[in-house]
């Protein structure tokens, strides 16, 4: 194996693999700070905060050191590659690089957005020399507040890494960002008329190292040390983009993109981005209801569900088809199983049905060219199936049901009158039902709606579960590509809302509590084609459900 | 002295010298027609033992360059011609393209020929008005004569020069700047390898050759490696790595001297000798305080070094970059050196490209710092500081991608090393030779 030696550690990298100095020093527990190099990226080397003394080890165990600094971002390594990160020429470099990235910059820490998560102030205080020695005034550069709908530029505190302008052309395509002016005047700016408004724009504020470029949906809205954070998996497509949920005092203040190669890679979409405030909109439900003829019956929880128990245990004589349970792909494996499960309990004779898949237009390909045609390779994909669990829930109803059912056969089956209980299991924020299709269900004699917002289904329902959003709850969400990625609880949800695990587990008569990764265990073990759940911790990046997807890495996007 | 012949300027000043008719009766495009019936390496291994090394100011051996582009390589090679001629004071590639077009068109189509490329890019540098119509005018005349086009004298050969005009960035001037810049982007230097021989304009093996570079070659065809070889300096046997400064070159004259203007000497002509001699001594009687070797990015000949010879590792051995573009500007005894290097900390903050934090920052940085000094508000650490800052940038250091921040940083090192007293008694007394001129005064 060819191996590299990090300030005197040697660490292997694999035959074939092509790494700089910065991922081979990462491999070896060091840290070479770096601003202007991604690696999504195209290498400019421009910031130069990287810089390594490399070298090279002979055969005959000499080593041979390059007399100049080299970035790490631009030198690849191969056996016997020497890199020292931690010599004083290096730490020097460094010195030196921060204090020039520093002479203009306004610190204005205090009112910034980024501070606590700044690729500056960690820098400096780990590699900087604590004091300017700048006497003059500082250059001052206009800020420019429309950048696009979503996005703010405050010009001085850029160091000109140009990953944002490298992201346009490279990821997106779109190419609204440019530099313009020279030397010390450099500014980020966009091309007159052309803001930043294509639909991963807001990836140029995580992209951003410094509070340069903000979001003008979270600027000013929290100091980033306040907010918690979760790993979750983005629901708005079938993409399955893996971020962190990061809230305050239960509220939710902004989602970003989690790396993970083996879903979307390094980016999320500003679909998915900025498309969560239903979530914690007066639009949801908090209240479980137990009506009849027009009146509400009970809004307690323990009631309403009991009364529902009860209710459905009496379904048990029914014949063949006249009770049907809908699932919407919102739902996470777990739902899907425990509401397949006890419905099947509940009457054998019950079908399973897939709730609306909803799906907006055609896959959405990155990079776009200069006609707005994707062009290859591609590099991100925004999904035309709007929903995050298809798959998850088809892989339920394969095992319980042997077939999927869709829901337009459920509502020609009401229509036709042969069905009289409907359990729909909701959760798709945009409404799910139409008021015309909300009308074919007064036929039923009974409807139970389990959902996040009120709907033309929901005000008509004998029995409402309000249940909770993707980001209040435990799951697993199965992507587009078979890719099982665990969501976890990051916030409460509002006062009277119940995750729906939690619903179905207290409703199916289960003791204990719900817990996803038992659940998980229970679920792999017995249905083969969930079969890799059965590891209950999923971990950061999922784990494929089909094993030949576990060896071989999945395309980004 | 006086039995030099010029070769490269002999034209120069001539009725119509830049027609191609009076060229031809000169016997212009001889050497390419010769060239024609060469095979192509021999074409540039007669370079290679010329000694030819390249004008624009690093003296690369020009058939060396030419060796490093990929064998049998399909195509298509370009030769980018760099007349983007940006150093402050050089102004011997304008005289050429001015008033000599075809000498330089000729060396182009020749050096095209010798590596294979089927296109050449002049690339001009904007304010370069007069040497832009008549280069237009050369083509085109070279065209209408078939001098340029397809099947050139039934010899087989393709060759199409586009002559472009650049948009007035001193950042141009450097190789990569300049095939980006061609190539309609930004100008920001490339990170080498790969080099342009591999990988330069569109991506394709490409040379970048200064313009003077090409009438040399012109002019070796014509009279072969062995009278190049006559002039100059033989390499230096103690350094192996010499590969000697050979043939004539343009010098530049420019500053406080009586005369400035261009002319062609020997390689390995001494400052004093430019000044006394061709310069017609010092102006208004004073003596040259100090004189900048070639462009102001390599630095300054204090007094006592006057004597030292201009070929390519003459000034090196006192502590300038180099030769660079062998342009010298005298600057007399009467003048503050805060205010030359103010000056030379302004053109070079004005012109960094920007790209790396380095010469961005560093480069304005010390234009800050010295107009401060000149205001009389500087301390003696300035000039530590100013030094630090200096030689933490440029390729030499490997803290940036390019050279020009080796230039920025080099004149003001030696400049404050050579002259620290003068720095020290300004900063010390409030000393000002000159009054500060407001225009001078208005930091960027």
């Amino acid at each position: 194996m060819p191996t590299v030696i990090v300030n005197n550690k040697p660490v292997e990298i694999g035959p074939s693999e092509k790494l700089n100095c910065i991922q081979a020093a990462e491999r070896a527990g060091d840290t070479i700070p770096s601003y202007c190099w991604h690696h999504d990226l195209s290498v400019v080397a421009s910031c130069r905060m990287c810089l390594v003394e490399v070298g090279e080890k002979k055969p005959d165990g000499t080593i041979a050191m390059q007399p100049k600094l080299s970035p790490g971002c631009q030198t690849p390594v191969k056996d016997g590659t020497v890199i020292v990160s931690n010599s004083e020429k290096v730490l020097a470099a460094q010195k030196a690089t921060l204090e020039y990235l520093l002479l203009n910059h306004p610190l204005d820490c205090p009112v910034c957005d980024q501070a606590g998560e700044c690729g500056l102030q960690d820098y400096s205080y780990k590699y900087g020399r604590g004091y300017s020695r700048l006497q003059e005034p500082k250059n001052i550069k206009p800020d420019k507040d429309y950048i696009g709908d979503q996005i703010t530029l405050f010009t001085d505190r850029c160091i000109m890494c140009t990953r944002c302008v490298r992201f346009t052309r490279e990821i997106s395509g779109t190419a609204e960002m440019q530099v313009i002016s020279r030397g010390s005047h450099e500014e980020i700016d966009i091309f007159p008329g052309e803001p930043c408004n294509n639909k991963l724009a807001g990836n140029v504020v995580d992209l951003c190292p410094v509070g340069a470029l903000c979001s003008k949906d979270f600027l000013y809205q929290q100091r980033v040390w306040w907010l918690k954070s979760k790993n979750s998996v983005c629901p708005g497509c079938s993409t399955g983009c893996s971020i962190t949920v990061d809230q305050n005092e239960d509220v939710l203040y902004r989602l970003k993109p989690r790396e993970n190669p083996q879903a979307q890679g390094s980016f999320m979409c500003d679909e998915g981005r900025f498309g969560w405030k239903y979530a914690q909109s007066d639009r949801r439900l908090t209240s479980p209801e137990q009506r009849s003829g027009g009146k509400t019956i009970s809004r307690d929880w323990d009631v309403v569900l009991s009364t529902l128990g009860t209710t459905l245990a009496d379904l048990s004589d029914q014949k063949s088809g006249t009770f049907v349970v809908a699932i919407s792909p919102w739902a996470t494996v777990e739902e899907a199983y425990l509401l397949a499960k006890f419905a099947k309990e509940v009457n054998p004779n019950a079908r399973l049905a897939l709730g609306p898949v909803r799906t907006v237009g055609e896959d959405d390909l990155y990079p776009k060219d200069i006609h707005g045609q994707p062009s290859l390779p591609t590099k991100f994909t925004i999904r035309a199936e709007k929903c995050p669990n298809r798959r998850g829930v088809e892989s339920i109803l394969n095992h319980f049901q042997g077939e999927i059912i869709p829901f337009s056969s459920v509502l020609y089956d009401i229509e036709s009158g042969s069905i009289e209980t409907l359990f729909v299991l909701g959760g798709d924020p945009e409404g799910w039902i139409s008021d015309a299709d909300a009308a074919k269900l007064d036929k039923l004699k009974l409807l139970i709606v389990q959902d996040l917002l009120g709907s033309a289904a929901s005000s008509k329902a004998h029995f409402v579960l309000p249940g909770a959003a993707w980001a209040e709850k435990d799951g697993t969400f199965v992507n587009h590509n078979g890719l099982a990625q665990a969501i976890h609880r990051g916030l409460r949800g509002p006062e009277g809302s119940r995750p729906d695990g939690r619903i179905l587990f207290e409703l199916s008569g289960r003791r204990g509590l719900f817990h996803a990764a038992s659940l998980r265990k229970e679920i792999g073990s017995q249905i083969p084609e969930l079969a890799a759940l059965s590891v209950g911790d999923l971990g950061e990046f999922g784990v494929s459900l089909s094993s030949a997807a576990k060896t071989e890495p999945q395309p980004v996007g | 002295m006086s039995t030099f012949e010029p070769t490269l300027l002999a034209r120069i000043n001539k009725p119509d010298s830049q027609s191609l008719d009076t060229y031809r009766r000169d016997g212009g495009y001889e050497g390419f027609k010769k060239a024609l019936g060469m095979a192509p390496v021999d074409v540039i291994n007669l370079v290679k033992d010329s000694g030819l090394r390249g004008r624009g100011g690093a003296g690369f051996p020009t058939g060396l360059k030419w060796t490093f582009l990929p064998k049998d390589h399909p195509g298509p090679i370009y030769l980018a011609i760099n007349g983007d001629e940006s150093e402050p004071a050089t102004f011997n590639n304008r005289i050429l393209m001015e008033q000599d077009p075809h000498q330089v068109l000729e060396g182009i189509a020749i050096s095209c020929y010798a590596i294979k490329s089927k296109k050449a890019y002049i690339y001009l540098r904007y304010e370069y008005g007069r040497s832009y119509r008549a280069l237009k005018k050369a083509i085109e005349e070279c065209y209408a004569a078939g001098l340029f086009g397809q099947n050139i004298h039934g010899s087989g050969f393709d060759l199409d020069v586009v002559l472009h005009r650049g948009a007035a960035a001193y950042i141009c001037g450097e190789e990569t700047g300049l095939i980006e810049s061609l190539e309609g982007k930004r100008a920001w230097p490339r990170i080498k390898p790969p080099f342009p021989a591999i990988e330069g304009l569109f991506r394709k093996p490409t040379i970048v050759n200064n313009i003077e570079t090409m009438a040399c070659v012109k002019q070796i065809l014509d009279r072969g490696a062995e009278w190049f070889k006559s002039m100059g300096v033989p390499p230096d046997p103690n350094n192996p790595r010499d590969a000697g400064s050979y043939g004539p070159k343009l010098y530049c004259i420019s500053g406080h001297v009586n005369k400035p203007g261009c002319v062609e000497l020997p390689m390995g002509i001494t400052a004093r000798q430019l000044i006394d001699e061709h310069g017609g001594g010092v102006w208004k009687g004073r003596k040259a305080k100090a004189v900048v070797p070639g462009g102001i990015s390599m630095g300054f000949l204090s007094a006592s070094e006057l004597d030292t010879p201009l070929d390519f590792n003459g000034p090196g051995k006192v502590g300038c970059l180099g030769l660079g573009t062998a342009a010298i500007t005298v600057i007399d005894d009467h003048t503050s050196m805060v205010d030359v290097l103010f000056n030379c900390a302004r053109f070079f903050a004005h012109e960094s490209c920007g790209q790396c934090t380095p010469c961005r920052e560093g480069t304005a940085w010390m234009h800050k710092i010295l107009a401060r000094i000149r205001m009389g508000e500087g301390q003696s650490r300035d000039l530590d500081l100013l030094t630090e800052v200096a030689s933490s940038m440029g390729i030499i250091p490997g803290t940036t991608i390019c050279g020009l921040s080796d230039g920025a940083a080099w004149p003001i090192k030696n400049a404050i090393k050579k002259f620290r007293s003068e720095f020290e008694e300004y900063i010390q007394t409030g000393l000002k030779t000159v009054k500060p001129s407001d225009a001078l005064m208005e930091v960027h």
